[in-house]
């Protein structure tokens, strides 16, 4: 059992916190975005493939402009795009929610492979000076508190908004008039409707969110954590999110704390080299959490009641 | 009924006409509703009555005509215009979330906001406790809506509309999920709200209901009005006679009952509801051959759990069932079938159907097993079930374009007569009949109503679970009461309403009569 107190050594570590909150936020910003989408009523899987193309426009901008701002924008617009494609088909022709997801995740591994060949050839897409990634801001004061200053306060910038965000997200849906309204659209339309609420536009609002978030993710990955565009880059962290989304019973805050479970294996499945332990053994893991959460043993997790299913007013 | 109705009009409806692909749902229809009348809106089933009422309130556009509101012609493109025109209704269907408390539902679209966005529950809280008390409606606004039974659901309807300064309200079939005794506290609220001026348009096609709390009618039959009527200068049988065009036998029509041997044996039966609470607190009848035994009760007293478990859809915990000399205490549903008992279960479109299958699928449902409709259990025998679902539909008069046609498509009359002549054609023992005509219009009620007295004439034992006390007393031949999982008592045919009313409600009768007649 030697591997268990290696995982006790490195657990001990301020670098493995730290790596995990980064990971953690890395899963957050599409995992809040399919929250917010699928309580307005539209299952939403295809934050990986919006995260996909956020992280290769990302790094196509700031590559051009040497401009991290620009290229985390350029990044979040265009997550937000491949969100407008999904809210379009599901909302406006009431597609199937799961093919329309799944059909997106396909077009965007294959249309950023094809525009890397277009644009940069047989060659490597170029790497991001380090002056043009997305900066890791050390918070002064704090970030000298022993241990939490490291894993809190010395972090990327986009790990500091992500928790706004979660903050923000979690306000918004329970507390305030909007939020109120998102749910209501997607619990029982129909309610929503009568009571003169916009269905249509609540809807779209909610998907194209979390395309933006889903881009700001894949910026973060590729002119962030990383400094280049590698094909398949998000490498399954979408689907992730949507594990740790209903693992947080469609709550923001569940959700993050799904996130950090998830976020701390893969920082020990980065830390490898120290344990010994298969890695894919501990690739596994938030797969079969979510499957323990699907059958109900940490209690139920239950969608919202009209999750999935397009809405038809009675006139048409 | 109400305080002097004027002759102001708060609605007008001029020359409406809708039509979808195949229907025209409303032809040229005219409505004039006075300022501070209950105006009834009946029809049967498909007349059209829902889909005016949705285009006054917006949910529907109409092709043609004109609307008049309060002497003003308006324009209704949305809910959003009828509620500032001071518009609501009241969904026959609750448009209520079941997540949600009953306050959030209230205030949903018109929430009272402080700060940024942030709603203010507590105001909202305010706002709905004046109205429910000014209008004497007892309502807590903490409660979770989905947790609430069904009258006080519609009431969280009824002040939702009101919360939105609704002065005319429309009810869309509002007593059809109510037991009798919430369809009475109903109609106090109603008046009380015409006592403070609002304008009631009542949707419905229970004729009683209509002469107790209208004050002028409209009758609606195939998307036209076949007639404006007053109601102190009409009666039941005009008003049945224009909505069907004939004349209708609001009567059953029977010859006594000639009960023979027992059929049916229930003794000291218990079982557990879904949740897991006891539902029945040991049930004991004798059902005999060719009479119908009618189970009164309110809603949620056992019925339904009792029902399930003689159809073998539920395990009781306790008890026997016989079935002449055969122990079917614990047998499934297709035991309990082939044992010889039929079902016509409440939850016609979920139970009772397959939605999607064609009509001649549905008539063979649960006998597809059987040696007239397959080959050695491998191959449906087609032919033999088509001449088979043309026989029952021409039998039963199930209005239908074709047998292949889906079930989804028909009326929920013609849908329940598709399950009543599946269950009445394999000549069962005994008939579990729960809330046969429920959503039925009432031709098809009256067709309904015959063939089980006719079953009855020829021997079956009928149970009927009704949650209409008129229906219990008009069909049965004894009454059995419900309460609390219990039979309280068992009646005779001609027992009084107000006696009945009593015992279902756990008042009067003779304590804990549980023994068989």
């Amino acid at each position: 059992m030697s591997f268990l107190t290696d995982i006790g050594h490195v657990l001990l570590t301020a670098d493995l916190w730290r790596a995990a909150l980064e990971a953690a936020v890395l899963l957050l910003l599409p995992a809040l975005g399919g929250v917010i989408s699928e309580r307005s009523g539209v299952v939403n899987i295809a934050m990986e493939g919006m995260m996909l193309t956020g992280a290769f426009f990302a790094v196509v901008a700031d590559l051009a402009w040497q401009n991290p701002w620009l290229g985390a924008l350029i990044g979040i617009l265009a997550g937000g795009l491949m969100a407008l494609i999904h809210a379009v088909v599901s909302i406006r022709f009431r597609a199937d929610q799961i093919v329309s997801g799944i059909a997106i995740n396909i077009f965007a591994a294959g249309l950023t492979l094809f525009l890397v060949q277009r644009i940069y050839g047989l060659q490597d897409v170029g790497h991001v000076g380090q002056s043009s990634l997305l900066p890791y801001i050390n918070i002064p004061l704090v970030d000298q508190i022993p241990f939490l200053g490291r894993v809190l306060f010395q972090q990327n910038v986009v790990v500091y908004a992500a928790i706004i965000l979660l903050v923000l997200v979690q306000i918004v849906l329970f507390r305030t008039r909007l939020g109120l309204r998102i749910r209501a659209v997607g619990e029982h339309p129909q309610a929503a409707d009568t009571a003169g609420i916009n269905v249509y536009a609540i809807r779209y609002g909610a998907v194209i969110t979390s395309g933006l978030l889903s881009g700001l993710a894949g910026a973060f990955l590729a002119i962030g954590i990383s400094n280049t565009f590698v094909p398949n880059m998000t490498d399954g962290r979408g689907y992730i999110a949507l594990a740790a989304m209903i693992f947080g019973k469609w709550r923001p805050l569940g959700a993050f704390v799904a996130c950090l479970i998830f976020g701390l294996g893969q920082a020990i499945y980065d830390a490898n080299s120290v344990i010994h332990v298969s890695q894919y053994l501990l690739s596994m893991l938030p797969y079969i959490l979510t499957l323990v959460v699907l059958a109900g043993v940490v209690g139920r997790s239950i969608p919202p009641a009209a999750d999935g299913l397009p809405y038809a007013p009675e006139n048409e | 009924m109400s305080t002097q109705p004027t002759e102001k009009l708060a609605v007008e409806m001029r020359g409406i006409t809708k039509a979808w692909p195949g229907v025209v749902a409303n032809d040229h229809v005219d409505l004039s509703v006075r300022a501070g009348e209950v105006h009834a809106l009946v029809g049967e089933n498909g007349a059209g009555k829902s889909t005016l009422m949705n285009i006054l309130y917006g949910l529907v556009r109409a092709n043609s005509g004109e609307i008049i509101v309060n002497g003003t012609p308006a324009r209704i493109n949305g809910p959003r215009d009828a509620i500032s025109l001071g518009i609501g209704m009241v969904h026959q269907h609750f448009m209520l979330i079941p997540v949600f408390t009953v306050g959030e539902n209230i205030m949903l679209g018109r929430e009272p906001v402080a700060g940024p966005g942030l709603y203010d529950y507590g105001r909202a809280r305010k706002e709905i406790a004046d109205l429910t008390k000014r209008y004497g409606l007892d309502l807590d606004p903490d409660a979770r809506t989905g947790d609430l039974p069904v009258g006080l659901q519609q009431r969280a309807e009824i002040v939702k509309v009101l919360y939105r300064g609704a002065n005319i309200l429309i009810l869309d079939e509002p007593t059809g999920v109510l037991t009798p005794q919430e369809t009475d506290e109903l109609f106090v609220v109603l008046r009380g709200l015409v006592k403070e001026g609002k304008t009631i348009v009542f949707i419905t096609h229970k004729l009683r209901e209509v002469l107790a709390i209208s004050d002028r009618i409209t009758v609606m039959r195939r998307g036209k009005v076949v007639g404006h009527l007053t109601t102190k200068d009409t009666n039941e049988q005009e008003i049945a006679t224009l909505m069907v065009g004939r004349e209708v036998l609001l009567r059953v029509d029977k010859k006594p009952a000639n009960p023979g041997a027992v059929t049916f044996r229930v003794e000291n039966l218990t079982a557990n509801s879904d949740r897991g609470v006891q539902a029945l607190r040991g049930i004991s009848f004798d059902l005999h051959k060719g009479e119908i035994l009618g189970i009164a009760g309110v809603e949620g007293n056992g019925q339904s759990e009792l029902v399930e478990v003689l159809a073998g859809t539920r395990r009781p915990t306790g008890g026997k069932v016989l079935l002449g000399d055969n122990d079917v205490t614990t047998a499934d549903a297709r035991e309990e079938r082939e044992a010889g008992v039929g079902h016509i279960p409440e939850d016609r479109r979920g139970v009772g159907l397959v939605l999607n299958y064609s009509i001649a699928d549905n008539l063979i449902l649960g006998r597809e097993r059987s040696a007239l409709f397959s080959w050695r259990h491998l191959l449906l025998r087609l032919d033999a079930i088509r001449a088979w679902a043309r026989r029952l539909v021409k039998e039963f008069d199930i209005r239908t374009p074709s047998i292949e046609t889906q079930a989804r498509a028909l009326s929920g009359g013609n849908q329940q007569k598709i399950i009543v002549a599946r269950e009445m054609a394999s000549n069962p023992k005994v008939l579990l009949a729960a809330q046969p005509t429920r959503g039925v219009d009432i031709g098809a009620i009256e067709f309904i109503h015959r063939r089980l007295v006719a079953e009855r004439d020829e021997g079956a034992a009928i149970l009927l679970v009704s949650a209409e006390l008129d229906e219990i007393r008009s069909l049965s031949d004894r009454i059995a009461v419900m309460y609390e999982g219990r039979i309280v008592s068992f009646e005779p045919a001609d027992a009084p309403e107000e006696r009945l009313g009593l015992l279902m409600t756990g008042g009067g009768g003779s304590g804990e009569r549980t023994g068989a007649a």
